[in-house]
């Protein structure tokens, strides 16, 4: 049977189960869209506000549904609009894939109009693009990007289609995508023994994961595994909630914001086995004193990211879940009595969070959200000092329950995110903090939630500064505050009617409460502004470059 | 850590822009690259990517590492000194009137080099060989006006018919 290249999109689409597209429409992907109106009972697409939102709506619902994120987007700026939300997905390494249309081939390589090379400008972004100018080219290349961005370390894929290429036409036969089975990959059995053997004779042991747990879904068997070794655990921001909040062996975010406890552990530790994390610049500070009395193991499944940044002394590359699953029978079931109650000490260490005398705090009104709110909340964070005070101050449970720009840092990714997460999960409410300073550069995604009619309460939390700039300004730039206090006179509640939307403000606890509870009636998107103070700073801080002993505490 | 001179052969997807993302990556990551060539192999859907590169154990490993993680690479390999031939062509440029002349061209005759063009004021000298053996003879004709030189740079193959089949495993 003939199809147009933009059936056999939709088609490919349909065959590796996508029901969910975002994007936004433009000239060159007219054919495009008009096959997304063709099947438009089986593939819902979200209009977004900009492209960058529906970038990254894409990657919150690939965050919270676990499948894959779509994304299409015409030529020009439609394409390079695209680009935060697919280098935010990279560095987090979310499973997208990014369908741009191009100008007719004809015309490719002349400056036509909304023309741009979008294959080499989001090369070092995408685990691999495609340029499709071939119709016969099109089914493999679009079956190898769903392929690439889910297998192995997942990310991001990006293709690029020819006007004419959508238009033209060629027999094809949908077939469906047999389900491939995980096989879990052969471990190499003398290595595991070694690196258990190093487990059971260390005498104060730490687990450092990662992103890279939640992506193998590793939850299960590190509580296991830790609760057989008796072990303490710390967690990158991105592997929040992979393990409970309330596990007896979790010890909490490590890293510049992180805990007393995980900071301090990682530096008395004999032995360091990091799973599915990768040493960043925000953990270890300092790569050359990083846990630097400890045996150190890495396990990735990225074989680069084995001595990138802080060399090792044993490592395998394999899947996280894989790994704990072998190594679990391995490990001798002790308590770590000594060890586990150095640690527990370290965790009563705490300094005095408040710098100002604001009504209320942020650790206050995430207090309250966490009561007012069930375990199968999900949380979406934009960037900057509540993106920490959330990471802090949240019970995290489960991961996909989490969503937040770890590596890329995106101011801006949150609403969009959200929007993403709400899509896909319906069932879910999503509660989507932000700051004054990261909400004004997307809250234009507010028409989406609108129109799409999304439950998610936005709380802003206004210091009227960009606070985390502001925060470092003030303790390492002698208070020299260039270009943090904006002055803005932007009101949030009449700019929430105007979009057509509940807004709310709050400058005391008592005001936040009542308003989240009246938000949590709505069944539309919600805003309340909370007044919070500009001196508020994100603590305990361990500066760039530093160490443990540089923490400053309160 | 020692700087090592390192010869990495890359097999390719043979389609266009693939050599932008071979040496995108190099240049993104921070590695410089010496010498590159690309050739052809007997396989027109594969091609060959010839890398010299400066760089100490870490940094290699990681290299290799990194560019091993592109879609369109085949195979990634060093190219150990003992098992392998390195070589490169020299196009050299050299001022030389008629007194000059005679003591250039036993130089490149020693060097098993070719005169290839011929001038009242200049000579072009083409040479083939290892990096050393091009090496050793710029150096000789150090002490004279080198106007213009062209090194295609390193391309390099294994030894014998065992390794290679157990290379592209």
């Amino acid at each position: 049977m003939k199809f147009t290249g933009s059936e056999i999109v939709a088609e490919i689409l349909l065959e590796h189960g996508v029901d969910t597209v975002f994007g936004y429409p433009g000239g060159s992907a007219l054919n495009l869209y008009d096959a997304l109106y063709e099947y438009r009972d089986q593939i819902r697409h979200i209009l977004s506000a900009h492209e960058q939102g529906a970038a990254h709506a894409a990657d919150g619902y690939a965050r919270a549904t676990g499948k894959t994120g779509v994304v299409f987007a015409t030529s020009g700026p439609g394409a390079t609009n695209l680009v935060t939300g697919i280098a935010t997905a990279y560095m987090d390494s979310i499973p997208m894939v990014a369908i741009t249309a191009n100008v007719p081939n004809n015309l490719v390589g002349r400056d036509a109009f909304q023309e741009v090379y979008i294959t080499g400008v989001t090369l070092p972004v995408t685990k691999h693009n495609f340029f499709v100018n071939k119709i016969e080219d099109l089914p493999g290349a679009l079956n190898d990007a769903f392929r690439i961005a889910s297998s192995g370390r997942k990310g991001p894929v990006l293709v690029d289609i020819t006007k004419d290429v959508t238009g033209a036409q060629m027999d094809y036969k949908s077939t469906k995508m047999p389900e491939e089975p995980k096989i879990p990959a052969e471990i190499n059995k003398k290595e595991i023994k070694n690196i258990a053997e190093l487990i059971n004779k260390s005498r104060k042991p730490v687990v450092y994961f990662g992103g890279g747990t939640g992506a193998a879904k590793a939850g299960d068997n590190l509580k296991d595994f830790l609760a057989k070794g008796d072990i303490p655990a710390a967690h990158t921001i991105m592997a929040s909630g992979v393990l409970c909040a309330d596990d007896p062996h979790n010890i909490g975010l490590i890293g510049m914001h992180g805990s007393i406890a995980s900071n301090k552990a990682v530096d008395s530790a004999d032995l360091l086995l990091a799973i599915g994390t990768r040493f960043s610049d925000r953990v270890a500070l300092n790569p050359k004193k990083f846990a630097k009395k400890a045996v150190k193991i890495q396990i990735d499944i990225d074989k680069s990211e084995i001595n990138k940044n802080v060399v090792v002394d044993h490592s395998m590359v394999c899947d996280a879940n894989d790994f704990l699953f072998t190594l679990i029978p391995m490990i001798e079931k002790k308590k770590r009595t000594d060890w586990m109650n150095e640690v527990i000490e370290m965790k009563k260490v705490t300094g005095d969070v408040k710098s100002s005398d604001a009504e209320m705090h942020p650790s206050e009104i995430i207090g309250s959200v966490c009561d007012m709110t069930d375990k199968e909340t999900i949380y979406v964070t934009d960037v900057g000092q509540h993106q920490m005070w959330a990471a802090q101050y949240l019970k995290h449970d489960k991961t996909e329950n989490f969503i937040t720009s770890g590596g890329l840092g995106t101011m801006g990714f949150g609403y969009g995110a959200a929007i993403g997460a709400q899509i896909g999960c319906p069932e879910k409410r999503v509660i989507h903090f932000t700051g004054d300073g990261s909400f004004h550069m997307n809250l234009n995604e507010a028409c989406t939630a609108v129109s799409q009619n999304l439950p998610i309460i936005t709380i802003i939390m206004n210091n009227s500064v960009l606070g985390m700039v502001y925060q470092w300004q003030t303790s390492f730039y002698g208070k020299r505050f260039s270009a943090t206090a904006p002055e803005r006179k932007t009101d949030f509640v009449k700019l929430a009617e105007g979009f057509g939307l509940k807004g709310f403000r709050a400058k005391t606890l008592d005001e936040f409460r009542e308003a989240f509870s009246k938000a949590m009636k709505e069944d539309g998107p919600v805003w309340i502004e909370c007044i919070i103070g500009r001196e508020e700073r994100v603590l305990p801080m361990i500066p760039s470059g530093g160490t443990v002993e540089d923490m400053i505490i309160g | 850590m020692a700087l090592k001179k390192e010869v990495i052969s890359i097999f390719v997807d043979n389609q266009s822009g693939v050599l932008a993302r071979v040496v995108s990556l190099f240049g993104r990551r921070g590695f410089n690259i010496d010498s590159l060539t690309v050739s052809a192999t007997n396989d027109p859907d594969i091609s060959r990517i010839t890398i010299v590169f400066k760089g100490d154990e870490l940094s290699l490993a990681q290299i290799i590492s990194q560019t091993d993680k592109l879609e369109v690479v085949r195979d990634i390999f060093t190219l150990e000194k003992e098992g392998s031939l390195f070589r490169e062509l020299l196009l050299l440029k050299v001022k030389a009137d008629k007194d000059e002349r005679a003591a250039i061209r036993e130089i490149v005759e020693i060097y098993r080099g070719k005169i290839i063009d011929l001038s009242k004021e200049s000579m072009i000298i083409e040479i083939t060989g290892a990096p050393e053996k091009i090496d050793g003879m710029m150096n000789m004709l150090d002490c004279y006006e080198i106007v213009e030189v062209c090194r295609t740079g390193i391309t390099a193959i294994e030894r014998g018919w065992q390794e290679k089949e157990n290379k592209n495993d």
